[in-house]
C-alpha cells in the first residue's frame, strides 16, 4: 500500500484517541495525485468555495506530474474555462495546451452538457424509432434540458462514461454541480433507480403492460382513484404524455437500477477519493461537516478537506494590538505623509492578522469535531484565478509546496 | 460608494433574493425583511432550500412548515418565517385547490408524491414558488378572494443561488408549456403572471469578486429575457480600503516610501526588521491589487444600470439578530425599501 492510500484511509482513524489541541493530519495531495491507484477524485463542497478552481488546479498538477488526466467541470466561470481552453460547452474532453508534458502526462478538460448527455443515453439504449419518440416527448424535453436535478444525474452518467473509456485516462477529476443540497449528486442515481422500481412507475406503466381488469386487480381500488385524481390535476393530455415518458424511461433504463448501483459502487470503491472543499467561513465549514459526516456514513473514500482562500499575512512578528496602537499614535501625532501611510499599512496588517486568526480558529474547530481528517490550507491569492500560471500556484498551495 | 436614487417601490410586494453561494444571500434576505417590517408591515420571509438559514439568522428554533414569527420591530411590524417543504406544500396545495383529503394520502402511498417532489424535478420548484404565491394572495381573514386586507404587506423569498435562479423562476412557464390545459397549466400561468408583474422584483447579492459578479450579470440578463424584473444589486461584505488613494497608488507601484515608513515604525517603538517591513509592503501591494479588482467589478455592476446598495462585512463575519438589524437600517437608509 502506498502512502497515498494510507492518507486515503486516514479518515477511518477517527476512533484513535484525539488530542485536545486541533492538529489535523496533512492532506498529502501530491501522494494522492501520484498514486496510480487513485483513478477518480470528486471535489465537493457548498457553492462559492472554489470547487471548480480546486478541481482544475488538481488536474493541472496531476498532468504535470505525469498522469493522463481529464477534468469534468459542471459550470465553470467563463475566464477559468478559457484558461483551460474551453470555449464552448461541447461535452467532449478537449486537450489543454500550454502545460508541461515532460513527465509524460496530459490534461483534458470538458464542460458537461446535460441535455446532450441525456440524449446520448437515450440513443444508446433504445431502438431508433423508440429513441425518436422519447426525444420528441415534451416531458423528456423539459426534464433533459432545463429542470434542476438533471444535472446531478447527468454528471454521474458522464463520469460513468469517462470511466468506461478508462484506457484513455489515468485519473478523472470531477467537479460537482451547485446543488440545492450539496450531496444531491450522491443521491440522484439511487433516487432515480429506486423510483423506477417503485409503485408509482408500475402504476403509470400498468395500462401499457396490463390492460383491462387484470391490471387493475393487481393494484386494487386505489389505482382508479389515483388515475382519476391525476387526470383531474394534470389534465388528460399531460397524463398521456407523462405515461409515454415514464414507460419510455422504463424500457430505456431497463436496468437503470443496475446503472445507478454501478455509479454508486464506482464512487465508493478504493480508487475514488473525495475531497471536500470549504471556505474558511462558518457556513461553508458547517456544510463541509455535513459532507464529511455523510461521506463517512456512506463509507465513501474521503481523502480530506481543503480549506480554501485562507487570508495571508506576509509580515510576521507584529501583533494586531501593537499594530493598532502604533497606528493610533501615528495618527495622533499628525505627522507627515509617511506617518499616514505607515498608520494605514499597520491597520491593514492588523486586519489581515485578525482575519487569518479567525479563519484558522474556524478551521481548527472543524478539526476538533472531525479529528483524523487530513486537511490542507490554500492561501487566498491577491487576484482571481483564470490562467494556467495561477492554477499552478493554487496547485502548489494544495500540495503545501 | 454613493447610494443610488430611490426607485418608486410601493408597487413591489414580492422581493426575490438570489446570489452566488457564499455571498450572504440569506443574511441579506433577512435584513431586507426586517427593513420592510420597519414600516410597521407584516412581512413573510420564506426559504425554499430547507437549510434553516432563517432560524439560524434570527437565533430562533428551527422553522417548520408553519408560518412562525421570527422578529418584531419597534414600529409594530413583524417578520414571519417559513421554511417551505415540498411534500407538505404539495399536500396543502392538493387540499386547497382540489379538496383531496383521502386521495392525497393515496397519492402519497403510491409514491406519486415522491415523484412530484423529488423525481420530476420541475414540479418541486413549482410547488415551492406556489406556496409563496399562495401566501401572497391570502387575505388577513385566511381567504384567497375578496377585498380584505392582505395577510402580508410584503414577501421576501430567499431563493436558490444565481446558478439556478433562472431555471427556478422560469420553471412555471415551462410547466405551463408542458401542461397545455388543465389546472396545473392555469396555476403555473398565474404564478408566472405574478413573477413577471411589477409587483415582483429579483435582487442580487454579490461580493466584489469576479465570479459572483459574472454570475450576477448573467442572471440579470437571463431573468430580463424571461420577463422578470431585476431590482437592486446588493454588494455585500464591503470593506473600506485601509489606505487612501494616494497610498494605494504608491503601494501598487511598489513605491511606498520604505525608509520613511521604517522610521515612523521605529519612532513608535516597533522593532522594524527588514523582514517585517518587506512583509508590510507586500501586504500593502496585495491590498492595492484587491482594491483595484473590486473597483473593476463595481464598474461592471454599475454598467448593468441597476441601482446598487452596499453593506459592510459584519464584525467577526458572523450574522446574528443584532447585526441583522444593523444591516436592515443600512438597507432602509440606502433607499432599497
Amino acid at each position: 500500500m502506498t502512502s497515498a492510500t494510507a492518507s486515503n484511509t486516514a479518515s477511518n482513524t477517527g476512533s484513535k484517541s484525539a488530542s485536545k489541541t486541533a492538529s489535523a493530519p496533512v492532506l498529502d495531495v501530491d501522494a494522492l495525485l501520484a498514486d496510480p491507484a487513485t483513478e477518480i477524485i470528486v471535489c465537493c463542497g457548498s457553492g462559492g468555495v472554489g470547487k471548480t478552481t480546486t478541481a482544475a488546479a488538481l488536474g493541472l498538477r496531476a498532468a504535470e506530474s505525469g498522469r493522463r488526466t481529464v477534468v469534468l467541470t459542471i459550470d465553470p466561470a467563463r475566464r477559468l474555462a478559457q484558461s483551460l481552453g474551453l470555449t464552448e460547452l461541447d461535452n467532449t474532453p478537449r486537450e489543454v495546451h500550454g502545460i508541461d508534458t515532460s513527465a509524460g502526462g496530459s490534461l483534458h478538460a470538458m464542460m458537461l452538457d446535460m441535455k446532450r448527455t441525456f440524449d446520448e443515453v437515450v440513443i444508446a439504449h433504445s431502438e431508433p424509432d423508440k429513441a425518436e419518440q422519447i426525444l420528441a416527448n415534451p416531458f423528456y424535453q423539459a426534464v433533459s434540458s432545463s429542470f434542476a436535478g438533471t444535472q446531478e444525474y447527468m454528471a454521474m452518467e458522464k463520469l460513468g462514461q469517462l470511466k468506461s473509456s478508462a484506457d484513455d485516462w489515468d485519473l478523472i477529476i470531477v467537479d460537482t454541480p451547485p446543488s440545492r443540497s450539496a450531496l444531491d449528486f450522491l443521491d440522484a442515481p439511487n433516487r432515480l433507480g429506486s423510483f423506477l422500481d417503485g409503485r408509482f412507475i408500475r402504476l403509470m406503466t400498468a395500462p401499457a403492460k396490463l390492460s383491462g381488469r387484470a391490471g387493475l386487480k393487481v393494484f386494487g381500488f386505489g389505482v382508479q382513484l389515483v388515475s382519476s385524481t391525476l387526470t383531474k390535476i394534470l389534465g388528460g393530455q399531460m397524463l398521456q404524455d407523462l405515461e409515454t415518458f415514464v414507460s419510455a424511461l422504463e424500457t430505456m433504463f431497463g436496468g437503470f437500477r443496475e446503472r445507478a448501483d454501478v455509479t454508486y459502487r464506482l464512487l465508493s470503491q478504493e480508487g475514488t477519493a473525495f475531497i471536500v472543499v470549504a471556505a474558511p467561513e462558518r457556513d461553508a465549514l458547517r456544510e463541509a461537516s455535513f459532507f464529511v459526516d455523510r461521506l463517512e456514513a456512506d463509507r465513501m473514500p474521503l481523502a480530506g478537506l481543503v480549506v480554501n482562500r485562507i487570508g495571508q499575512v506576509a509580515a510576521s512578528g507584529l501583533t494586531p494590538a501593537k499594530a493598532l496602537s502604533v497606528a493610533e499614535a501615528l495618527d495622533e501625532s499628525g505627522g507627515p505623509r509617511s506617518a499616514t501611510n505607515a498608520a494605514g499599512v499597520l491597520r491593514l496588517h492588523a486586519a489581515l492578522v485578525k482575519t487569518a486568526e479567525r479563519q484558522r480558529e474556524l478551521a481548527d474547530r472543524f478539526t476538533r469535531a472531525h479529528p483524523g481528517i487530513p486537511v490542507t490550507h490554500v492561501p487566498a491569492l491577491s487576484r482571481d484565478v483564470h490562467d494556467l500560471e495561477s492554477l499552478r500556484e493554487v496547485g502548489n498551495a494544495l500540495a503545501g509546496a | 460608494m454613493t447610494s443610488s436614487p430611490a426607485v418608486p417601490r410601493s408597487d413591489v410586494r414580492l422581493h426575490i433574493v438570489t446570489g452566488k453561494g457564499g455571498t450572504g444571500k440569506t443574511t441579506v434576505a433577512a435584513a431586507l425583511a426586517l427593513a420592510l417590517a420597519g414600516h410597521s408591515q407584516r412581512v413573510l420571509l420564506a426559504e425554499v432550500e430547507e437549510r434553516q438559514g432563517i432560524s439560524q439568522t434570527f437565533d430562533v428554533p428551527p422553522l417548520g412548515p408553519e408560518e412562525t414569527r421570527v422578529a418584531r420591530t419597534a414600529s409594530g411590524g413583524e417578520v414571519v418565517g417559513l421554511s417551505v417543504e415540498p411534500k407538505r406544500a404539495l399536500m396543502e396545495y392538493l387540499q386547497l385547490f382540489y379538496k383531496l383529503g383521502r386521495a392525497g394520502r393515496i397519492l402519497e402511498k403510491f409514491g406519486a408524491v415522491d415523484f412530484a417532489t423529488t423525481i420530476a424535478p420541475g414540479v418541486r420548484d413549482v410547488l415551492l414558488i406556489g406556496r409563496v404565491y399562495e401566501a401572497n394572495r391570502r387575505r388577513l381573514d385566511g381567504k384567497h378572494k375578496g377585498q380584505g386586507p392582505p395577510a402580508y404587506d410584503a414577501l421576501v423569498l430567499d431563493a436558490p443561488p444565481t446558478g439556478r435562479i433562472g431555471r427556478f423562476l422560469g420553471v412555471n412557464s415551462e410547466v405551463a408549456d408542458l401542461a397545455k390545459v388543465g389546472p396545473i397549466h392555469s396555476q403555473s400561468q398565474s404564478i408566472m403572471r405574478l413573477l413577471t408583474s411589477t409587483q415582483a422584483q429579483v435582487h442580487f447579492v454579490t461580493l466584489l469578486e469576479e465570479m459572483p459578479v459574472q454570475e450576477t450579470l448573467e442572471a440579470v440578463a437571463e431573468l430580463r429575457e424571461k420577463g422578470l424584473h431585476p431590482g437592486f444589486v446588493v454588494v455585500n461584505m464591503v470593506r473600506e480600503p485601509l489606505l487612501d488613494d494616494a497610498a494605494l497608488e504608491q503601494a501598487r507601484a511598489g513605491r511606498l516610501h520604505r525608509s520613511s515608513i521604517t522610521n515612523q515604525l521605529v519612532e513608535a517603538g516597533v522593532k522594524a526588521t527588514p523582514g517585517l517591513v518587506d512583509g508590510l509592503m507586500t501586504e500593502a501591494r496585495d491590498h492595492a491589487h484587491r482594491v483595484d479588482l473590486e473597483r473593476e467589478q463595481l464598474e461592471l455592476l454599475t454598467a448593468s444600470g441597476l441601482p446598487i446598495i452596499s453593506l459592510p462585512a459584519l464584525p467577526e463575519g458572523a450574522a446574528d439578530s443584532g447585526s441583522i438589524r444593523q444591516l436592515a437600517d443600512l438597507i432602509a437608509t440606502q433607499g432599497m425599501v
